[in-house]
């Protein structure tokens, strides 16, 4: 692999794992919007009102991030990717494209509504420019992930001289793996907030134990989290399930099989060696592989010998572990808080403490999980279609590694400054004061005010 | 001859077009928030508040038109813009997230999102400006198309003040809106100059041009649109100038006239470059996508762009009038 390709695919990398952090966590943190919303519409006081605006301020300043950063994701598909364009553009770009027309023009819109438009228009439309933000937020995930299932699991394309043509739009765009992956990163988003609500919550009640608002907010989330938690288990086992029969090879390197095994174990850690074929240090449960993927005892699982082309095994394998690790500490987590937290009982520091430290929990294990299916679709671009390696453009590796140090530079500030602020906001925690009559004030308003 | 690649030439010169008016206003206003008062800042940035993301929308559709429908254009131009594309991204996503950072950082912090604020904008701008400029040349690299290049970035961003004081005349009031007049009256100088250098500059520079605009008798037709440039900056010069001595005039009129300017701009530089996407290389033709892309986005095009025009005429009739200080506290 020569040097440019490599910078291309580390730029691209970077840049599609930063800006992933923040529509998973708008995506979800939207609809909780929308409850809380309904909740203050429903309630009128003011501790609904304060929890509404402190978090849609949140939700605005998330969601900044992650418009700018997915300006460039767009760009660099024409930078980065340009043959990739040119080979199967006539797929991606209608599904991309889409995705702005449909998705991002409804969701920028209606978010300066949604934000700043409260005393200017009735309720009825400001829920339902809420409700039009979260729509958004979902449709955006609907079109993306059409397009990455597709990548992975190819359906539905014809071939017209060099390039691939949709022959069946239906077929592409609910391709084999399209419906599980959408469930998945869906509730991936779902659990993601959650935990980003509840340990912001959390972390507001060690410093300020009184806020009976805040108590109210992370036992919601805590308890969405314990609902969503094993959904999310259930649909990722069935995402496995489909991943082996249509990208066995993706299977065989996430569990680090070498050789088609028959009642293969479940390896729960290992230090996988490429160079001699073999895990060394390796943990194994009996039988467990064979039964978690075929739910079978001596099931056939396909080695990594049968895929003469296959993805590098460790970073794969080790992803695929953190995933499923943070998985299982987030059942835990959120089992025990909402058993801490049930009838309005206060939850002890410990407790809220653990929930703080499992704030971004979600992240992690959504960046991992990307990694998995995303280094685990290697040598492929276009799974069968387009190799990686044929997909890049011309820039210069001098051109993409300056661009690369810009781009981590910029992300570091971003990111520092994001963390920053979000803990002092949620810190200082949701302030109840009467709504502002200087700006955004109508005539309403100040009839009101008389 | 198949029309569809023409069809889409339009839809994304339209797209860019929006773009370039409406984050015009935005970006243009944050360049101007070094010559303004703290309290004038905090107006300034509530009366772009509601509309950058959308507007920046209009960008994101622009790339993906030019990605769906001419990827055949995608290996030159973006191979030959790479750096600046880049450099443009960072001050983009700089300024963005600046909105919400400047006024909840504190000290030193605040100072610093204050500059990245307006350095971000600025460079975008002047980015954006510089692409155009090596875009018209073709590419070529010579000193005399670097230089091009350079003042037609000077003039972009000339523009976009241009268009955000006229922006802030329709959204501000008192001593605000009189700074804004100043800043419009000096903006258009500004814009003036710039327009008649790349004006010249261009079919200099491009025989291919030259032929475009200077064959008889079609020149007669065709120098409408310089006329109706320069009426334009005539009616946003007198339309300044009576809001400045406090005669009866609307607001939006130097709005009006500025996008006006950048409409006819873009129509003259559309009639220059028409066919190509690549001047001089590439046809829409050549550098057209499969049909069948094309029709798949074409029809999701035509449904939903109305939807997309009628909810952003929604969202500026809920913040239209005064826009008052306060809104990112």
């Amino acid at each position: 692999m020569n040097d440019a390709l490599l910078l291309a695919r580390a730029q691209f990398g970077i840049n599609i794992g930063f800006h992933i952090l923040f529509p998973a966590l708008t995506i979800g943190l939207a609809w909780y919007l929308v409850a809380f919303r309904l909740s203050y519409q429903r309630h009128r006081d003011a501790a609904r009102l304060a929890r509404y605006r402190l978090w849609v301020k949140i939700f605005a300043l998330t969601f900044a991030m992650g418009v700018v950063t997915g300006i460039v994701m767009s760009f660099q598909f024409g930078t980065n990717w340009p043959r990739y364009m040119t080979t199967v553009g006539a797929i991606a770009g209608p599904l991309l494209s889409y995705e702005v027309l449909t998705a991002f023009f409804l969701e920028a819109t209606f978010l300066g509504v949604m934000l700043f438009g409260m005393e200017r228009v009735p309720d009825w439309v400001h829920i339902t420019a809420s409700l039009l933000v979260a729509v958004g937020t979902t449709v955006s995930a609907f079109w993306i992930l059409a397009l990455n299932s597709w990548m992975q699991t190819p359906t539905g394309q014809v071939r017209s001289g060099d390039q691939w043509i949709a022959g069946d739009w239906m077929k592409v765009i609910f391709n084999p793996s399209f419906p599980y992956r959408f469930c998945h990163m869906v509730i991936a988003s779902g659990l993601t907030a959650s935990f980003v609500i509840a340990g912001l919550s959390a972390w507001r009640m060690l410093r300020m134990p009184s806020d009976a608002g805040a108590r109210r907010t992370l036992r919601l989330a805590l308890v969405t989290a314990a609902i969503l938690t094993p959904v999310q288990i259930f649909v990722g086992d069935q995402h496995g399930l489909n991943t082996l029969e249509h990208q066995p090879a993706k299977i065989a390197a996430i569990e680090a099989i070498w050789h088609t095994e028959h009642r293969a174990p479940l390896t729960l850690f290992a230090i996988p060696d490429e160079e001699h074929k073999r895990n060394d240090y390796a943990i194994e449960l009996p039988y467990a592989g064979s039964l978690i993927l075929t739910h079978s005892l001596d099931g056939t699982i396909r080695g990594l010998d049968e895929f003469p082309r296959h993805a590098p095994v460790a970073p794969v394998f080790f992803a695929f572990r953190i995933m499923v690790g943070i998985g299982i500490l987030m059942l835990l987590v959120s089992w025990w808080g909402t058993w801490e937290t049930r009838g309005r009982r206060q939850p002890g520091r410990t407790t809220l403490w653990i929930v703080a430290a499992f704030t971004f929990a979600g992240w992690i294990a959504v960046d991992a999980g990307w990694i998995v299916t995303e280094v685990g679709r290697q040598p492929w671009l276009v799974t069968g279609i387009l190799a990686t390696a044929d997909g890049a453009g011309d820039a210069s590796g001098a051109e993409l590694g300056a661009s690369l140090t810009g781009y981590i530079l910029t992300y570091v500030v971003m990111f520092i400054a994001y963390i920053v602020v979000l803990t002092h906001m949620a810190g200082e925690g949701a302030r109840e004061e009467p709504p502002p009559t200087s700006w955004p004030a109508t005539a309403t308003a100040a009839k009101k005010a008389r | 001859m198949d029309l569809l690649p023409l069809v889409f030439m339009v839809l994304m010169g339209a797209a860019v077009l929006a773009y370039v008016v409406l984050d015009g206003y935005d970006l243009g206003v944050a360049m101007l928030m070094p010559a303004a008062t703290d309290e004038e800042q905090s107006v300034m940035v509530s009366s772009i508040g509601p509309f950058w993301d959308a507007n920046e929308t209009w960008l994101v559709l622009g790339i993906g038109i030019l990605l769906t429908a001419f990827p055949g254009a995608l290996l030159t131009v973006m191979g030959a813009l790479y750096l600046p594309v880049v450099a443009m991204l960072v001050g983009l996503m700089l300024r963005g997230v600046a909105f919400e950072f400047r006024m909840k950082a504190h000290g030193w912090h605040r100072e610093l999102w204050n500059w990245l604020f307006w350095a971000g904008s600025t460079l975008a701008s002047f980015c954006q400006g510089m692409m155009l400029g090596r875009y018209v040349s073709g590419f070529h690299g010579g000193f005399a198309e670097w230089l091009f290049a350079v003042i037609v970035g000077a003039s972009v961003c000339g523009g976009y003040v241009l268009m955000g004081a006229t922006w802030l005349i329709l959204k501000t009031e008192g001593e605000l809106q009189r700074k804004s007049i100043a800043w419009a009256r000096w903006g258009l100088l500004w814009v003036a100059l710039g327009v008649a250098l790349v004006s010249l500059a261009t079919p200099l520079q491009s025989a291919t041009v030259r032929e475009r605009w200077f064959d008889f008798p079609q020149t007669l037709w065709v120098m409408i649109l310089p006329a109706a440039t320069v009426a334009a900056g005539f009616w946003l010069w007198r339309s300044t100038g009576r809001l400045r001595s406090g005669e009866a005039g609307h607001d939006a009129s130097p709005f009006m006239a500025s996008a006006a300017i950048f409409v006819l701009a873009f129509l003259g530089l559309a009639y220059s470059l028409y066919p190509y996407v690549v001047i001089d290389k590439l046809t829409i033709w050549d550098a057209a996508a499969h049909p069948s892309a094309l029709k798949a986005l074409l029809l999701g095009a035509a449904i939903v762009l109305p939807f997309i025009a009628g909810y952003t005429i929604l969202s500026y009739r809920i913040f239209r009038g005064k826009a008052k200080a306060g809104l990112y506290d």
